[in-house]
């Protein structure tokens, strides 16, 4: 599959903070990315980086094939990027800034795609409405669709569901899915995790400036997590499992791999003449995976 | 109704005009009324006092008051606009775009221009009943409206770009613009000033911009309009190759 992104050894230094560390990274075309990290791993100064904001120190970054210093126009036409801060001009109404947005990418008539931007983000209403009377939700879905005006092959969400509320963040997610599977490359940084284990096919994990992960969603998974069985119980565990287990507020939190290794560790708790209260089965997600790969618990 | 938006630069250019026209009792209004004050107050004081180059001495007035109002208005145009972008933070959407150097300037210095000749004519508009006013060189009119216009528009880039917060690029307005324009020959002709005022006036390159631009209403001015466009040039080719090198190099705009 030919590529979207191609970031290669790219380095970048703010005063002391090496922001960005020899990063390499291809992106697919069609793909859903995610791009996760604490804060200050650097995921807004690599998409800056990407979006010609910030100039890397040394290595590259290409959009489609396109350099984003020396081809930076044709890299900028294949690009569009939801900041993560909401902002907005306040001179002119909705429909205005997604007209000045077309016409930044050579695009003079655009109010068909506009229109339809609109009505997909529940905007239509507002098209005339001043940005300074918009609510904080709506600025976020004005920001959403002056990143898609050019219609980019290539689309960056820095944390674009920061703040939202639930229907908001559920319509743009169904609107977002639509643009990937008409196939538009997406790349996804956020801080709910949930989002990225239910949308990405394929996620990098950065800290401290360098990839310390990258994997599709479900190896990460299945490398870094498992499943978890909880049980409450009157007596003492077998020493071997007790081994194993961890206790928690009453519960004994059990790992483990295959749903088929169940049986055996429940008869082998009862034969220890152990009475099993409650029990529930815990997946592996990726806030789990997510700790263990900031900590180096990697396993 | 937004007209067709044909390319970057004229985006950007019809943004930039309509942000201040959106506002204009605010950036046109307000510099014509504060024009339409000076001009009472220093002509009801120094009417029939003073007499410069063979006029009286509110039509000697009038010129000046019309290019300061440009002057004035071209600088805060690119600047005012440049500086609450950055601390809005929408000039994101600007450098996100394929906009190259060239054209961001571009577009920002015409803006300014363009303000800068509307709040003029609104002053002469205003003013002109005031004083027999002669235009025996429109040409110089408005070629030294456009240069003057051209410099402070550029020197209004270079403080948006600087300044990082509201207070700094007031100091720049306060401490560098004003005694620029007022200490330019507005509401005086050098001829009147101390030899050692005189030689001080002539490092003022809005000295050069307000002179020929009234040579250009009754052929007669402190130097020759063919020095003062030279200067100009100058002054402008200058402010403009430091904007563009600050803007390729992404100075205070990219980290």
């Amino acid at each position: 599959m030919s590529v979207a992104i191609r970031i290669q050894q790219v380095c970048k230094r703010f005063d002391a903070t090496q922001a960005l560390n020899a990063v390499d990274l291809e992106v697919a075309q069609g793909e859903f990315f995610g791009l996760l990290g604490p804060n200050g791993a650097g995921k807004t100064t690599l998409i800056s980086a990407l979006a010609g904001l910030t100039r890397p120190d040394s290595g590259s970054l290409s959009v489609m094939g396109y350099d984003v210093l020396t081809d930076y126009r044709a890299a900028r036409r294949q690009l569009g990027v939801v900041p993560q801060e909401l902002v907005f001009d306040p001179f002119f109404s909705v429909r205005e800034t997604l007209q000045i947005q077309s016409g930044y990418f050579g695009i003079s008539d655009n109010d068909d795609w506009i229109d339809e931007i609109l009505e997909n983000l529940d905007l239509t209403t507002k098209a005339n409405a001043n940005m300074r009377t918009l609510s904080g939700g709506m600025k976020r879905r004005v920001l959403v669709a002056q990143a898609l005006v050019h219609r980019p092959p290539v689309i960056v969400l820095d944390e674009p569901t920061a703040g939202v509320d639930v229907e908001l963040r559920q319509m743009l997610w169904r609107f977002i899915r639509r643009l990937n599977a008409d196939g538009h490359t997406i790349v996804l940084t956020t801080h709910y995790l949930e989002e990225a284990e239910s949308l990405c096919g394929r996620i990098a994990m950065l800290q401290g400036g360098r990839i310390v992960a990258l994997d599709t969603t479900q190896n990460l998974l299945q490398r870094f997590s498992t499943h978890t069985l909880r049980l409450r119980c009157r007596g003492e565990l077998p020493p071997a499992v007790a081994l194993r287990a961890q206790q928690s507020g009453g519960w004994w939190s059990l790992p483990f791999d295959r749903f088929d290794e169940i049986e055996p560790l429940l008869a082998e708790i009862r034969n220890a003449g152990c009475a099993i209260d409650d029990l529930d089965v815990g997946k592996p997600d990726l806030e789990d995976v997510f700790i263990r790969v900031m900590h180096g618990q990697a396993h | 109704m937004m007209p067709r938006l044909h390319g970057a630069f004229f985006t950007l250019f019809y943004k930039e005009v309509l942000r201040f026209w959106k506002v204009a009792s605010q950036t046109v209004g307000a510099p014509v009324m504060t024009a339409v004050l000076y001009l009472l107050i220093f002509s009801h004081a120094l009417e029939g006092h003073v007499q410069i180059h063979g006029v009286s001495y509110t039509a000697f007035l009038i010129p000046g008051l019309v290019m300061m109002s440009v002057l004035q208005n071209a600088f805060a145009n690119s600047s005012s606009s440049l500086i609450q972008s950055k601390v809005t933070g929408n000039i994101v959407f600007t450098l996100l775009a394929p906009i190259s150097h060239h054209e961001f300037y571009a577009a920002y210095v015409l803006a300014a221009i363009v303000r800068g000749l509307m709040v003029g004519v609104g002053v002469l508009a205003v003013t002109m009943w005031f004083a027999p006013l002669q235009f025996i060189y429109p040409l110089w009119i408005l070629l030294f409206a456009i240069l003057g216009g051209g410099i402070l528009g550029s020197l209004g880039v270079i403080a948006g770009i600087w300044a990082e917060k509201f207070d700094q690029l007031a100091a720049f307005q306060n401490f560098l613009i004003m005694p620029l324009t007022f200490l330019s020959g507005v509401f005086y002709s050098i001829a009147s000033l101390p030899a050692f005022w005189q030689h001080v006036s002539h490092w003022n390159p809005v000295f050069y911009m307000i002179d020929g631009f009234r040579h250009g209403f009754f052929g007669v001015s402190d130097v020759s309009p063919w020095i003062s466009l030279a200067v100009g040039g100058g002054c402008f080719s200058a402010l403009a190759v430091l904007s563009l090198n600050l803007l390729s190099r992404g100075y205070k705009l990219r980290t």
